[in-house]
């Protein structure tokens, strides 16, 4: 890793994470995430090969939970929340095609 | 498996097809997989939802031990190795996801490496069978409920974080027949574990077809299409057929599949692009910080492997054996769950062949009230010749639904043997009564036999034997 | 700031004597913030009628003769990313603006449980990214002590609402140190607890293998009081810690003698202004003092935990922050389809710097960079983890500046990395899952508040707040001067 993003790259991270940029932002953002990256370089000074990595700090191991019902929400103070909701159910603009 | 698919030639001479299976089986929890909501199909929508399948902010996971236990079981009858299993997050957005990351198992399923026998023997490889999340439930309005055409989508999400385990195949099945077999030989897997009710009309057992064509005897791997949307065995068998055959017309067209998910639609017969490519997938999957690892100790897959039931596979052979078949010729026994009863039955000395009679053609799903015993009895009664074939279905029947003693039943019933002279004197009168039909007998046609037995029949109130009867025809057209 | 509100522990002590009342404390709260926060802005929305209905039911508890809990009637503030049933929760984000959770935090309940009073919801960085809580789309909170002056953050809101005596506690939430830093620049303070030891459910996710709830407070003993109440296993949390917790007040004044204490040499270096360094030495000595062998040791890998933290925290919020895309609550911008409004409503419901982070942390994750970035990233943690335990095998204590400065001006930061660098000393402890917290400790230059940053083992909480409680003595009596 050099610390180099290119625009296209920034621009699909953006398209990926469902957000729109100008061109204007698409310099801005890339600029700075050029120096944050730079900064990311630095762990290429490091030897990492014998180290594993670390996802959790606290070692657990098969934390469960009892398979028994809980009371669920009430649909009506969920849906009160919703942008749009309809027939008991939640309403957004027609999906595009289907999921992966 | 009792429907079969077509026998004709599928595919060009020269082309071979190359299926892979992803299932998708819905375990049989109370509560989802990461929260105490209920798992029940057909619930009013969101009825049965929380902050955590909800994915609301703050809200965290942790996971249903049932849901752990009953994924390896199924590992284990998989012929799976149980491993430590990590849940990682696979991102992208789609509105039935309600955190818009899926909870699944990635590079660390916790079942890798089984293997399904199917009833000709053949083994076909699992390559996992890793624990995830379902997603919510889609409604397209408008359009005519086509998503391409929908105004809008309405999203219940009851469905969102019931426990799934995706059985993973090799791409190793070679026509549709095998698919299916595949696929009813999980099934069963499924049923005789308890894992899952495995319904695929209600989707708790939702199959994907991977399928690509090559030259026969080749061992590339051409482009594979997915197809979704398959909700029964004989929708599999259609889809992949379908799909195989639009392959080799594109290669052999100097075109060729591009790599995709394609919908199958039962009605139209055929499979559509399903989604637009523009996405380029990139899942970014890393391991769920919210979730610690799953790791099975050696006392844990030993309890699982000490009460696994008999699965299918074994008992097949075990009632092959015992009535001396094919174990192709026990699949209806297995189905019905009745090869436990027909091994006991001809180990206490009925007579292979008639039991394997009864199993197949005068028995249901379950034995009821009958035992071994007493159906070893009724098929002994039946051998001598003390009871014709239609009072032996009657009995039994009796046998199924209150249990007794065969002889008492049949006794009670006022079913003896009729004697020959008697059945003699019937039939004369009735080729008297009737010369044209017994003459048309004479010319050789068969068809008024039936009408012979059934008079005879009605006559002894259905104590005569019908077989008696043919024989005494017979000899008679002789003589 | 009104002598009621100055202790929680003495507050409820009186109010379950009968000496004051919770209705009376909660009146004195409401009358300062009344007073002063349309300047300082530490709150976004107050939880009035909440917090009198609990009021009312502590007063007659106590009227009833009942045991009201350890923190009786004590008016306290929750950083707004904390969930409150029926109160809005915005982690001050236009995305989730006129959001009202169904449900509360795990810490809430036990705060109520408690006796505790919920005052209000307090102002942060969006989404808890940031280090001055000038990032919130509501507007900056200022410092109460110096208004031109930012509060620090993530936490400021809750920061500030103690500094200025609004209340006696509050919770923050700390990924890289969003409770220690601004503490240090208000002048409070602010424990990082364990990760784990303080439930998450109900915390809205940053970056969820780093966050954690803990404590602002005036006194070390209070901080303590509050920890004790809000840690413990929590069964709607898979990475809470399931092992009984020892209580941190039990020992609390039992001093340093005999303890060793390391100050971690990579932390005193240039990026850390002179007088900062000056007072964490003068803390040392203070320790020293009271007992403690003290002595400089180094953690090498420290100095990359800036570099591990800005691949991992957005890797993990770019996940956590994919839900907020306009289907099932918080605010939606359509669009001719669903993806479009998703894209719509994120471009518009977002501010700079959580696109900034989110872009940042898909990348690391995306695919080819997954082992150059997020990987290595996590090797790092590691690496840190390991050198901190070789560290504790010669010392029970680390010490270090929790902050480069003292508090700066509003807008003197523009550029994200001379903010990121306000972490420096904070994110190791939260790579490594350690506990630490931040004790004022005398002044800078500029007569603005220093904070020394105690930092422990897993789980060594009640060693850590030992030696912070000794800080604390210090500088009252004028080891800090």
């Amino acid at each position: 890793m050099s610390g180099e993003i290119s625009r296209d790259e920034v621009a699909h991270v953006a398209s990926l994470a469902r957000l729109s940029i100008t061109d204007d932002e698409l310099t801005t953002f890339t600029d700075q995430l050029c120096v944050v990256l730079e900064t990311a370089a630095q762990l290429n000074a490091l030897d990492l090969d014998d180290v594993e990595p670390m996802a959790q700090p606290y070692p657990l191991a098969n934390v469960l939970r009892v398979d028994e019902i809980v009371p669920s929400l009430d649909r009506d103070e969920v849906l009160a929340q919703a942008p749009a909701a309809e027939d008991g159910r939640f309403r957004v603009p027609p999906a595009l095609g289907e999921a992966p | 498996m009792s429907d079969t698919t077509e026998t004709k030639q599928v595919l060009p001479d020269g082309w071979e097809m190359v299926i892979g299976l992803e299932v998708h089986v819905e375990l049989a929890t109370k509560t989802k997989l990461f929260c105490g909501c209920a798992n029940h199909f057909g619930d009013e929508p969101n009825t049965n939802i929380c902050p955590t399948c909800l994915g609301l902010p703050g809200s965290l996971p942790v996971p249903n031990e049932q849901a752990i236990h009953f994924a390896m079981v199924l590992g284990r009858a998989l012929g799976c190795s149980v491993e430590p299993g990590i849940f990682a997050r696979k991102n992208y957005f789609y509105p039935d996801m309600p955190k818009d990351y899926q909870t699944t198992q990635y590079e660390e399923p916790t079942n890798e490496h089984g293997a399904i026998t199917l009833p000709d023997g053949r083994v076909i490889a699992i390559e996992r069978a890793h624990i995830e999340e379902d997603t919510g439930k889609s409604t397209h309005l408008g359009g005519g409920g086509r998503i391409h055409d929908a105004t809008a989508t309405l999203v219940d999400y009851n469905r969102a974080g019931v426990p799934l385990v995706e059985v993973v195949s090799g791409p190793e099945m070679r026509t549709a027949d095998e698919a299916r077999a595949y696929v009813a030989e999980l099934r069963d897997i499924l049923l005789a574990t308890g894992v899952s009710d495995a319904r695929m009309e209600e989707g708790s057992m939702r199959v994907d077809a991977n399928v690509s064509v090559r030259p026969t005897g080749s061992d590339e791997l051409r482009t594979r299409c997915e197809i979704k949307n398959i909700n029964s065995l004989r929708s599999l068998g259609r889809a992949i057929n379908y799909e195989a055959r639009r392959h080799v017309d594109l290669w052999t067209n100097n075109d060729q599949p591009t790599q995709e998910t394609r919908h199958w639609d039962e009605e139209g017969g055929r499979t559509t692009s399903g989604r637009s490519k523009e996405d380029a997938e990139d899942y970014r999957y890393f391991a769920c910080p919210d979730l610690p690892p799953l790791v099975p100790t050696a006392e844990t897959i030993a309890d699982i492997d000490s009460s696994m039931p008999a699965l299918p596979a074994a008992r097949r052979a075990a009632l092959a054996e015992a009535a001396g078949v094919a174990e192709a010729d026990t699949l209806l026994a297995i189905e019905r769950g009745l090869d436990g009863l027909a091994c006991e039955t001809i180990a206490a000395g009925g007579d292979a062949t008639a039991v394997m009679k009864h199993v197949d053609q005068n028995l249901a799903e379950g034995q009821g009230k009958l035992t071994s015993a007493s159906f070893a009895a009724l098929v002994s009664m039946e051998a001598d010749g003390a009871l014709s074939s239609t009072q032996v279905k009657t009995v039994l029947a009796e046998l199924v639904a209150n249990g007794g003693d065969p002889a008492a039943i049949a006794a009670s019933m006022g079913f003896e043997a009729m004697d020959t002279g008697e059945l003699d004197g019937l039939l004369d009168q009735l080729i008297a009564d009737n010369p044209d039909e017994w003459g048309r007998f004479l010319e050789g046609d068969n068809k008024v036999q039936g009408f012979f037995v059934g008079q005879i029949m009605k006559a002894t109130q259905g104590k005569a034997d019908g077989k008696v009867v043919n024989q005494l025809m017979r000899q008679r057209a002789q003589d | 700031m009104s002598d009621v509100l100055k202790s929680a522990a003495k507050l409820a002590e009186a109010v379950r004597s009968g000496e004051t009342s919770a209705a009376d404390a909660l009146a004195a709260s409401s009358s300062l913030i009344a007073d002063r926060d349309d300047e300082i802005h530490a709150f976004l929305h107050l939880t009035t009628e909440r917090a009198q209905a609990q009021a009312a039911a502590v007063d007659a508890k106590i009227a009833a003769g009942e045991d009201a809990g350890p923190l009786a009637g004590v008016p306290i503030a929750l950083k707004d990313n904390m969930c409150t049933r029926g109160a809005p929760t915005t982690c001050s984000s236009k995305i989730l603006d006129g959001w009202h959770p169904p449900y509360d935090a795990t810490v809430v309940d036990r705060l109520e449980a408690a006796g505790a009073i919920v005052v209000g919801k307090t102002n942060l960085d969006e989404f808890a990214m940031g280090s001055s809580t000038e990032n919130s789309a509501f507007g900056p909170t200022r410092n109460p002590l110096d208004t031109s002056r930012v509060p620090g953050g993530s936490s400021g809101g809750s920061a500030a609402a103690v500094a200025a005596g609004y209340v006696p506690l509050s919770l923050g939430s700390d990924t890289g140190g969003s409770i220690r830093q601004p503490a240090a620049l208000c002048g409070v303070v602010g424990v990082k607890p364990t990760y784990g030891a303080v439930s998450r459910y109900g915390l809205i996710a940053f970056a969820s293998s780093l966050d954690q709830i803990g404590p602002f407070a005036h006194t070390v003993e209070d901080a303590a009081l509050c920890f004790d109440v809000v840690s413990g296993h929590d069964r709607l949390d898979a990475t809470s810690i399931p092992e009984p917790l020892a209580p941190t007040l039990t020992n609390l004044h039992d001093g340093v003698d005999g303890m060793r204490i390391g100050i971690i040499d990579e932390l005193m270096g240039d990026g850390i202004e002179p007088d900062v360094r000056r007072r964490t030495e003068q803390a040392a000595e203070a320790l020293a003092a009271a007992g403690a062998i003290v002595d400089t040791v180094s953690v090498p890998a420290t100095i990359y935990g800036l570099a591990a933290y800005y691949l991992i925290a957005p890797a993990e919020a770019s996940s956590n922050l994919a839900r907020y895309d306009g289907v099932r609550y918080g605010q939606r911008v359509d669009g001719a389809n669903v993806a479009t409004m998703n894209t719509n409503t994120r471009s518009a419901g977002f501010g700079d710097e959580v696109k900034r982070r989110i872009m940042l942390g898909t990348y690391a994750l995306s695919s080819g960079y997954y082992d150059a970035y997020y990987g290595k990233a996590q090797r790092v943690r590691t690496l840190i983890s390991n050198e901190f335990a070789a560290a504790y095998e010669n010392f029970d204590l680390l010490l270090s500046p929790t902050s480069p400065s003292t508090a700066f001006e509003l807008g003197a930061k523009s550029d994200p990395m001379s903010l990121y660098m306000c972490d420096v000393c904070t994110i190791p402890s939260n790579l490594a899952g350690h506990p630490a917290m931040s004790v004022p400790f005398g002044v800078g230059d500029d007569g603005l508040p220093v904070g020394v940053q105690v930092l422990a083992p897993m789980l060594q909480e009640p060693r850590m707040f030992r030696a912070a409680q000794v800080l604390e003595n210090a500088a009252a009596s004028g080891g800090a001067a």
